[in-house]
């Protein structure tokens, strides 16, 4: 079950200010969400290897080389969608 | 055997950038931006855009390999990425790819000297994760109102290297440093010159206390002082009745002390789960093929210069933990023309480059600055005793600070030895000179002696060899 107090630790990890209102809207959403995936929780797994991943290749690699496969951007480029910058830097309110 | 009063306890945590590759971990910008502005050298992949998609670099983990064996640690046969979520500005994308509990390697270890003789530190794992971007902070980090971020670091190749709780001193912290430092020299993967090419955080625990993990430390000697500091502080804490508690402290360099975080991102919460975007990698049928391409290291190359030269272990200690004397030693011996080869023995070269090197420090240079020709010149001179050893050591000074060639500085200030008549007039006029020392000396006074060969050398300008003149002037006080 997830308490209210869960609720504001999750939205504070995610950097995300909850108001009132939306912490009562959304304490038994997740739940019920958790609810839903808790079925799983009846599935017998055992002697079943786990699954990391749903492909079922291994070893995709690239080569050490400059611009593979793609290439750099100019700094205007990486700047473009900043909503701040500052001599050439991204710009951001300071975070302790 | 090191009894540990305190029961100190240090494990290390050092990320080291894997900045010999040519590009970053999971896209193709360069990993030569250190003089290039900001922002200059990223990619949709390493600034974490929208739908970009990582392709790890096959380098980077044959470098992975080749560090974990160096370390004496076991490839793993199945290893993979995860995604360690964090929201700060130093990773865009809001997670740092990383790995978690299936590392690339684990169970080394790496012998150092320490408090009580050869000290084995356990490597617990050694693990491949993506650099974060470099956040400059206008002004102090407690005080700016912004944070500028550089986003040329982000993805690099980083290795964090984990060791267990083994070292029991700061000093055991440093030696530790410097060893796991040397090696990643010698096998090439790593330039430590370059500007955050190795850094630490430390746990620390005494006893009776829980630990803290210090971070932002960017040195050996910083690693050090950070260690003093905290085993201070955590003594003074349980002194006054107190208890240490379980934190995160910010090495403060330029103070030298360490201040609690005191913030909410205490309470990690990584919510790892696998990399989505990156498939396992089964390699570890890569390292009997790797291990055969690993480089002899600092403590076998050490007993081999012990063994193959004659000379002393603190000396073969000394030049195998930088790659570039050891290099330098046998270049040196190799670079003998054939009509030295005799005379010249290693334990002699041994001696000139130790004085070498302390000259060079003295001065902040480094081994370019001094060319081995010269080197091989002046022992030329020395050992066909042409100059004395006063007279070297004024020509190695020479060539640094003002340049030129050994023949030249011979010529300019008459460093020639000088022997026979001269050194001969020399003794005979200073006993004249000096009837109170030759008087004292005939009452007894052997230290007498001493001043009368410091007349002679003053005579003869520092070229008479102090030895002869010493046995000149026994022979003529008889």
């Amino acid at each position: 079950m997830i308490a209210k107090k869960d609720l504001e630790h999750i939205a504070w990890l995610s950097r995300l200010e909850l108001s009132e209102e939306d912490m009562e809207k959304y304490t038994p959403r997740l739940n019920s969400v958790l609810d839903y995936f808790g079925e799983l929780d009846e599935v017998d797994t055992e002697g079943v290897e786990p699954t990391y991943h749903v492909l079922p290749i291994n070893n995709v690699f690239r080569e050490d080389e400059i611009n593979a496969p793609a290439k750099s951007l100019t700094q205007e480029e990486a700047l473009s969608n900043a909503p701040k910058k500052q001599d050439g830097f991204f710009k951001a309110p300071r975070m302790m | 055997m090191y009894e540990n009063p305190d029961g100190v306890m240090i494990g290390l945590e050092v990320h080291v950038q894997l900045n010999k590759l040519k590009t970053k971990v999971f896209c193709g910008c360069t990993t030569d931006y250190h003089n290039d502005p900001p922002n200059s050298h990223v990619c949709p992949v390493c600034l974490g855009l929208p739908g970009a998609l990582p392709v790890i670099n096959k380098k980077a983990v044959e470098a992975a390999i080749k560090v974990g064996l160096a370390l004496n640690c076991k490839v793993e046969e199945h290893t993979q990425f995860y995604r360690k979520n964090y929201y700060y500005p130093d990773l865009p994308k809001g997670f740092q790819i990383t790995q978690y509990d299936f590392p690339i390697s684990s169970g080394g270890y790496i012998v150092i000297e320490g408090e009580d003789g050869e000290h084995r530190v356990g490597i617990t794992r050694a693990h491949m994760e993506e650099d974060p971007g470099r956040l400059v902070h206008e002004g102090t980090i407690d005080k700016s109102k912004y944070t500028l971020i550089d986003y040329n670091r982000s993805g690099m190749a980083l290795l964090e290297v984990v060791s267990d709780p083994d070292m029991r001193s700061p000093k055991e912290a440093r030696r530790y440093l410097d060893k796991l430092r040397n090696i990643l020299e010698y096998l090439d993967v790593f330039d430590g010159n370059l500007e955050g090419a190795l850094r630490v955080d430390a746990n620390i625990s005494i006893m009776g206390g829980q630990r803290a993990e210090i971070k932002n430390i960017s040195s050996h000697k910083g690693a050090e002082r950070a260690l003093l500091y905290e085993i201070v502080r955590q003594k003074n804490v349980l002194r006054r009745g107190g208890v240490v508690v379980l934190e995160t402290r910010h090495f403060d360099e330029a103070r030298e002390i360490t201040l609690s975080m005191r913030s909410k991102e205490e309470a990690h919460d990584y919510r790892y789960f696998p990399e989505p975007d990156l498939v396992p990698l089964k390699i570890s049928g890569w390292a009997p093929a790797i291990k055969e391409t690993l480089p002899e290291l600092p403590d076998a190359r050490r007993m081999r210069f012990v063994e193959q030269y004659g000379i002393k272990d603190d000396q073969a200690k000394s030049l195998t933990g930088e790659l570039v004397w050891a290099n330098y030693f046998e270049d040196f011996l190799k670079a003998y023309k054939d009509e030295y080869k005799e005379k010249l023995d290693p334990k002699l070269a041994v001696a000139w480059i130790e004085v070498l090197k302390g000259e060079l420090n003295y001065r902040d240079l480094t081994v370019d600055a001094f060319k081995k020709e010269d080197m091989l010149s002046i022992l030329e001179l020395l050992v066909s005793k042409k100059i004395t050893e006063d007279g070297a050591v004024d020509i190695i000074r020479t060539l640094l600070d003002k340049g030129g060639s050994p023949d030249e500085i011979v010529a300019e200030k008459g460093l020639l030895k000088v022997e026979g008549d001269i050194v001969s007039t020399a003794v005979e006029e200073a006993i004249k000179e000096n009837p109170q020392a030759v008087a004292d000396y005939k009452a007894g006074k052997e230290k007498a002696l001493n001043s009368l060969v410091g007349a002679v050398m003053k005579k003869t300008k520092g070229r008479a060899d102090a030895r002869a003149a010493r046995e000149v002037l026994l022979g003529k006080l008889g």
